[in-house]
């Protein structure tokens, strides 16, 4: 009995350790160390890195704990900048104006269109207001991938909890879902959001920073046109707002945020959201048509773009034609 | 490295083009002036006519922009009190860029398109780096929106190569209305990509008649 409980320990040691040592080796970026590991006592193991300019210890290691970034290759990555000359691509951000506010039936979500990268406009008609459930919607700002990733993993994750559950989604579990995620990522997972719904306990409105803190409130702005738009809901919000007027309130702060905000722009996007019922009005605004078509229009002529040599590679003479007969042989 | 607290410019966004046609020259410019990503106004010129026959364009940093165009519109005035004559675009030409290299160590950031007629009567248009070093070309853009418009200028203008012999003329065969009509374009497809160029446009025409000014709306956003 001993002896099996003890192989089963040690096989269990071993393959953690194994792990250990490739997710170390894959850390320090194949770079070439080598790794001793020697067992010490029960679960730990003192790990000895040896490199060609001697062996270094690096102290006592409990497993590392899964989940949440590996950052073993920034340093990798700093000295690559600092001494090899890479450019980091940059990051594509919403540089966004979202709103969200609370009215008499439900709630309504907002959103502009224009996605930036730096001073470049990357999208002029993206859409922001992401799908969380039937009666759940989201709005993202901050870095395009990170609002797209967390809101779709959120979507999967209630839509397996309403197969298990049999009920319709809450705000409160799509709000906690992302708020342990986001505060997991501690930050880096650059997603400030919006997050509004109807579930059976009333309308619910909440902002989620990308740290991971959460507001509850009955109007919200995000995003870098967040100060201009609410400027227009302190100076205009009221309880009990109709469908109509919660609308045009919605409209109008984000009509503030791309007028007022380079990094917004382009159209106005609009959510109601009512028990039962959802209505998604995609370009609800339009308000920045182009200003100017030229009406000579452009042609593209042979001869406008300079050529400055021509060369005429032949591939016939290059290429042998094997007849069917001499192929057969050539396979013997 | 944004420990260090001597950064001393700031750009405050905008766009600038010149065209010179035969007998014409069009130097045009958006009027948005933006510091980060709030508007400051949507009213601001950035054209200066320092002569009759000579007109600058300038984006960059606004402080450096109404400082150099006071100092140019100074030096005008005395040359105009020496010489009894105005100052001709080749001549202000080489002034600027002069100004420009006087200042090589702490510069004054601004982008330059100086665009007017030159003695003959023909179209002129001069651009600069934000030092002093300046080319006499049939065309140019500088400014946060160049980078947009420069290749499409460079397929509808095509200059001839300055080194081919013999020399070929800079400017551009098209008419002034033709020109007009490529600059809006250009500023309008410019606009929808670039965030810091938008509101309106102030184009500025100089011909043998005289000059004359045309603003038509921008996307505000």
């Amino acid at each position: 009995m001993k002896q099996k409980k003890r192989n089963e320990k040690g096989l269990a040691v071993a393959a953690r350790r194994s792990r250990l040592v490739s997710e170390l080796r894959s850390g320090i970026g194949g770079l070439g160390f080598w790794v001793n590991r020697l067992p010490v006592c029960g679960d730990f193991s003192l790990i000895l890195i040896c490199t060609g300019a001697g062996c270094r210890m690096v102290g006592y290691t409990d497993l590392p704990t899964k989940g949440g970034f590996d950052f073993g290759l920034c340093r990798r990555n700093q000295s690559l900048v600092e001494k090899g000359g890479l450019k980091i691509p940059g990051f594509l951000k919403t540089g966004t104006t979202i709103v969200g506010l609370v009215f008499k039936d439900g709630v309504v979500l907002g959103a502009d269109t224009r996605a930036t990268e730096g001073p470049i406009v990357a999208d002029k008609n993206c859409e922001k207001i992401h799908f969380m459930a039937p009666n759940i919607y989201c709005c993202g700002a901050g870095t395009a991938a990170d609002t797209e990733a967390v809101t779709d993993m959120v979507s999967s994750q209630l839509q397996l909890h309403r197969y298990a559950t049999g009920r319709e989604s809450r705000v409160v579990t799509a709000l906690t879902l992302l708020k342990s995620h986001l505060f997991k990522y501690q930050g880096h997972v650059s997603a400030a959001l919006v997050l509004g719904g109807v579930d059976c306990t009333g309308p619910h409105l909440h902002t989620v920073y990308p740290h991971g803190s959460t507001d509850t409130l009955p109007f919200a702005t995000m995003g870098s046109g967040s100060l201009a738009a609410m400027s227009v809901f302190e100076s205009k919000y009221k309880e009990g707002l109709t469908r109509e007027e919660g609308i045009k309130l919605v409209a109008e702060a984000i009509s503030g945020g791309i007028f007022n905000d380079l990094g917004s722009g382009s159209n106005v996007d609009v959510c109601v959201i009512t028990k039962g019922k959802t209505e998604y009005l995609r370009n609800y605004l339009l308000p920045n048509p182009r200003t100017y078509v030229s009406s000579k229009g452009y042609s593209f002529t042979k001869g406008q773009t300079e050529i400055l040599s021509t060369k005429i590679t032949q591939l016939k003479p290059k290429v042998e034609v094997a007849e069917g007969g001499d192929a057969i042989a050539m396979e013997e | 490295m944004s420990r260090r607290g001597d950064w001393v410019y700031e750009n405050n966004g905008g766009t600038c083009v010149a065209i010179a046609g035969a007998d014409y020259c069009v130097i045009a410019a958006d009027t948005r002036l933006s510091v980060g990503y709030s508007i400051l106004t949507r009213d601001h010129s950035k054209i200066c006519e320092l002569a009759d026959k000579c007109v600058l364009a300038s984006s960059g940093f606004q402080g450096d922009i109404k400082a150099l165009h006071k100092n140019l519109a100074a030096r005008e005035l005395l040359y105009q009190h020496q010489h009894n004559k105005r100052m001709s675009c080749p001549a202000m030409a080489q002034l600027l860029s002069n100004t420009l290299y006087y200042k090589r160590f702490f510069p004054y950031y601004a982008f330059n398109v100086l665009g007017g007629l030159d003695s003959e009567g023909k179209g002129c248009v001069f651009t600069y780096d934000a030092v002093g070093s300046y080319e006499r070309t049939g065309y140019s853009a500088q400014g946060t929106g160049s980078t947009l418009i420069m290749p499409v200028l460079d397929n509808q203008l095509k200059s001839p190569s300055p080194l081919l012999l013999p020399a070929r003329d800079a400017v551009t065969p098209l008419s002034e209305s033709e020109a007009v009509d490529l600059v809006k374009d250009v500023f309008a497809s410019a606009t929808e990509r670039d965030i810091y160029t938008g509101d309106k446009l102030e184009i500025v025409v100089i011909n043998k008649a005289g000059t004359k000014r045309e603003y038509i709306d921008l996307r505000k956003d």
